[in-house]
């Protein structure tokens, strides 16, 4: 996933000469996560550069830049660590176009890993994806894929709204189903895992129907769609599993075609339950669906705890319990 | 005479040809001086001779000391003598103790970066060639001030003798692990030992410690509080709040900044621009400042001093650059052959903590090459033996841990209903 985002920032920087990469240790050293690795060799110093450690400062030049009319695409360098520059994406960025009557807006990107997995502590691991979807004005986009990931990016440095763009470092390099005791595998052998040389784009807004089933449906974005895929399997449950790639503005008809159709649901994402994009998804899924519905829709998330370094794999709602709500709504 | 017309339409009241760039405008990206495959020179480096810098009186005004956050607080000459006035003339039991706090925090990481590489834990972080920073500033402290440190700072518990056994129960997750497994490794925390819990988000400490001193002068207590920072961390605007509040409130809080150099692969020009100094940063905001030479162990005392004593007195907060040298990689995480060269850390003008100030005890004749052979096998032998008895507890992985249920504790003071049920579903 990591080439896919590479080459979809270089298919970009070539492109067009206003789309520019910045943030902390992106540049001479490719980020922490190698994701701009060659970019400032490629396109200079001027196009892929490091920004001093200021969240904050980075988002606002960055909206800066939108305003002259470039596009940039900042890193945050962990989703964590992306509070600093809460002020400036929640009043600013997301809401210039609003305020200023569209004399002024915010094409700009902003990429950043989050989720857990890498025993990376509270620190390193959250999912604040609610806190965004929450915002009007934002986009909040997920790729579960390198073949997503790459078209998606595209799609994102091209849309005229600030996106949020969440990147799930713990399938960075394979896709990851939550059984954390099994050797690691690589994206080379995903068939999603091959990703299209130059550019194309996954337009945001539209889910994936990424395994089709009658039985129930799976809502999952992320890592998560890999971990309700081995629940299926597992459980031999005939779920179908929605991808839903674009968290904000999600694709409302995927989701309400494919409830109709099986007439269960359940919710899957990493991030803490209490108010987290489950919920959203819960009340749209029993506005839309109320009276096809025949059990009550499920969700299966993270615990309502910081993220416990010791306890990550008691923490993270693995098969097990995709599968254990599977059965349940199955029941019910 | 012509007038141009501002972007959006408006006349301006400037002539069209005061408004043109003979050039076309340019944007600057700052780079380190040296990349892998260079030959490091430090040679440019603007370093006071030691003894060189004044040192005023406690009292003095900041506006009279703007000279110390540019020149470089010396004691320790090439030579191993103390000289000039900042020496704070230690006696020999104190010199000693500072080495040892050194000394046992170097064997102390080296064992844990191994126990990491061992797959005994997920992460660690060194200070190796920063240890004078850690133990020399808490040294001149009272060992109740209050500190808030960041993750290189563990320098601290070792010199306030917090138990090696407890430290690397954090860093295992393991069943005695005082954190209770979860955190990551080298977050510690403790109440007792004066030690505020290290933050993953870097900069928080520092303007919460400016609260914590506010607070003390509040209470008429008589402690005094340290915090710490990064050079790359200073452009957070924490570090901006930090110094406003310190200087608006006259907090009695010793604000810290250690220059290493680096912050993982972004060099300190990133964070304060070309030929400025970290320590210029306090006269905007009318605190005095002192840039000190972070691997003189006597330099770094008497600054600290200086500055505890300012703030005893009521006179308010001072801000120090430790100057210093980032000798390995930012963390288990990191290869720094991959931005910097390799032989950076050995040129290095002012040299290793450790071994200068063993020096300076050479000098005075107390100290020989065989006591500091010693002195290292006994640091070693310390380290292993807590180190045994640490895993006796178990490592990160080998299921000796604090118990699963514990996880959905302390969230808040009482576990809500919906806590409570999730731990019931979780089955632990
Ligand atoms: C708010 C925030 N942004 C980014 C990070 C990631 N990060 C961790 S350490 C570090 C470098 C810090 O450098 P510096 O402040 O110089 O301290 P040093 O590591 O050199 O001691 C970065 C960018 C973080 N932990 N928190
Ligand atoms: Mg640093």
């Amino acid at each position: 996933m990591i080439q896919a985002l590479n080459s979809a920032l270089d298919v970009m920087m070539a492109r067009d000469p206003d789309v520019l990469t910045f943030g902390e240790d992106v540049g001479y050293f490719g980020g922490v996560f190698r994701v701009t690795e060659g970019l400032q060799q490629r396109y200079g110093a001027t196009r892929c550069f490091d920004a001093p450690i200021s969240e904050a400062g980075l988002v606002a030049a960055a909206i800066g830049m939108g305003a002259y009319g470039l596009r940039p695409v900042v890193e945050i360098q962990f989703a964590d660590y992306i509070y600093p520059a809460f002020d400036q994406i929640v009043s600013e960025a997301a809401r210039l176009r609003y305020r200023s009557a569209g004399e002024f807006t915010s094409p700009i990107t902003i990429r950043t890993p989050y989720g857990g997995g890498i025993y990376g502590g509270q620190t390193h691991s959250q999912s604040p994806e609610a806190l965004f979807a929450h915002v009007a004005g934002l986009k909040v986009v997920i790729p579960s894929t390198p073949h997503d990931a790459k078209g998606l990016l595209i799609a994102a440095i091209e849309e005229d709204d600030p996106v949020i763009f969440l990147e799930p470092k713990r399938i960075y390099n394979g896709p990851f189903d939550g059984h954390h005791d099994r050797p690691i595998e690589p994206w080379s052998r995903h068939p999603a895992g091959e990703t299209p040389e130059g550019y194309y784009r996954i337009p945001l807004g539209q889910a994936a129907i990424v395994r089709s089933g009658s039985a129930v449906t799976v809502l999952a974005y992320g890592t998560m769609v890999h971990v309700a895929l081995a629940a299926a399997l597992e459980s031999g449950i005939d779920a179908e599993i929605l991808d839903l790639r674009t968290i904000w503005p999600v694709d409302i008809e995927a989701i309400v075609a494919s409830v109709k159709k099986t007439g269960r649901c359940v919710i899957v994402h990493e991030a803490t339950r209490t108010s987290g994009f489950g919920a959203e998804l819960a009340a749209l899924v029993q506005e839309h669906c109320f009276y096809h519905l025949e059990a009550p829709i499920a969700r299966v998330t993270g615990w309502d705890t910081p993220y416990p370094h010791v306890f990550e794999w008691e923490y993270f709602p693995g098969p097990a319990r995709v599968g254990a709500a599977l059965r349940r709504v199955l029941e019910g | 005479m012509r007038f141009a017309t501002d972007p959006f339409g408006r006349k301006s009241n400037l002539p069209a040809a005061h408004r043109r760039n003979s050039k076309p405008l340019s944007l600057r990206v700052p780079a380190p001086k040296f990349r892998p495959g260079d030959t490091p020179d430090f040679s440019g480096l603007n370093l006071s001779a030691p003894g060189a810098a004044a040192r005023p009186e406690i009292d003095a005004p900041a506006a009279s000391m703007r000279a110390l956050a540019f020149d470089l607080i010396r004691v320790l000459d090439a030579n191993g003598q103390a000289v000039g006035p900042w020496d704070p003339r230690l006696d020999v039991e104190t010199l000693k103790r500072g080495l040892k706090a050194m000394q046992l925090t170097r064997a102390y990481d080296d064992r844990m970066f191994r126990a990491q590489r061992q797959g005994k834990t997920s992460f660690y972080m060194k200070c190796t060639g920063e240890e004078a920073v850690a133990v020399a500033q808490t040294l001149a402290l009272h060992a109740d001030d209050m500190t808030f440190p960041t993750y290189r700072q563990q320098g601290i518990l070792i010199t306030r003798d917090y138990p090696l056994v407890d430290m690397m129960n954090q860093i295992y997750s393991n069943a005695k692990d005082p954190m209770l497994g979860r955190q990551l490794p080298v977050m510690y925390a403790t109440r007792e030992y004066g030690f505020f819990s290290i933050s993953g988000n870097l900069a928080t400490q520092f303007s919460q410690a400016v609260g914590w001193a506010m607070a003390s002068a509040y209470k008429g207590d008589d402690r005094i509080c340290a915090a710490w920072i990064g050079d790359g961390s200073t452009a957070e605007g924490d570090f901006h709040h930090a110094l406003n509040f310190a200087s608006v409130y006259r907090a009695p809080v010793l604000l810290n900044i250690v220059n290493n150099q680096w912050a993982i692969s972004s060099f300190a020009g990133l964070s304060a621009g070309d030929g400025e100094t970290f320590a210029a940063r306090a006269i905007g905001y009318g605190l005095p400042a002192l840039r000190v030479d972070g691997n003189d162990f006597l330099a770094v005392y008497a600054a600290t001093h200086w500055a505890a004593e300012r703030a005893r007195a009521n006179l308010g907060a001072t801000v120090i650059e430790l100057f210093t040298y980032r000798a390995e990689g930012h963390s288990t995480s990191d290869d720094p052959s991959k931005y910097r060269p390799k032989d950076e850390a050995q040129a290095w003008p002012l040299g290793d903590p450790i071994a200068r100030l063993a020096q300076h005890l050479m000098a005075l004749g107390t100290w020989s090459p065989a006591d500091q052979a010693a002195l290292e096998k006994a640091c070693e032998v310390q380290v292993r033996t807590a180190q045994k008895q640490a895993e006796a507890n178990g490592v990160l992985g080998s299921g000796q841990r604090p118990s699963p249920a514990s996880m959905f504790e302390g969230v808040y003071k009482e576990q809500p209903w919906h806590i409570l049920r999730q731990r019931q579903e979780s089955g632990v």
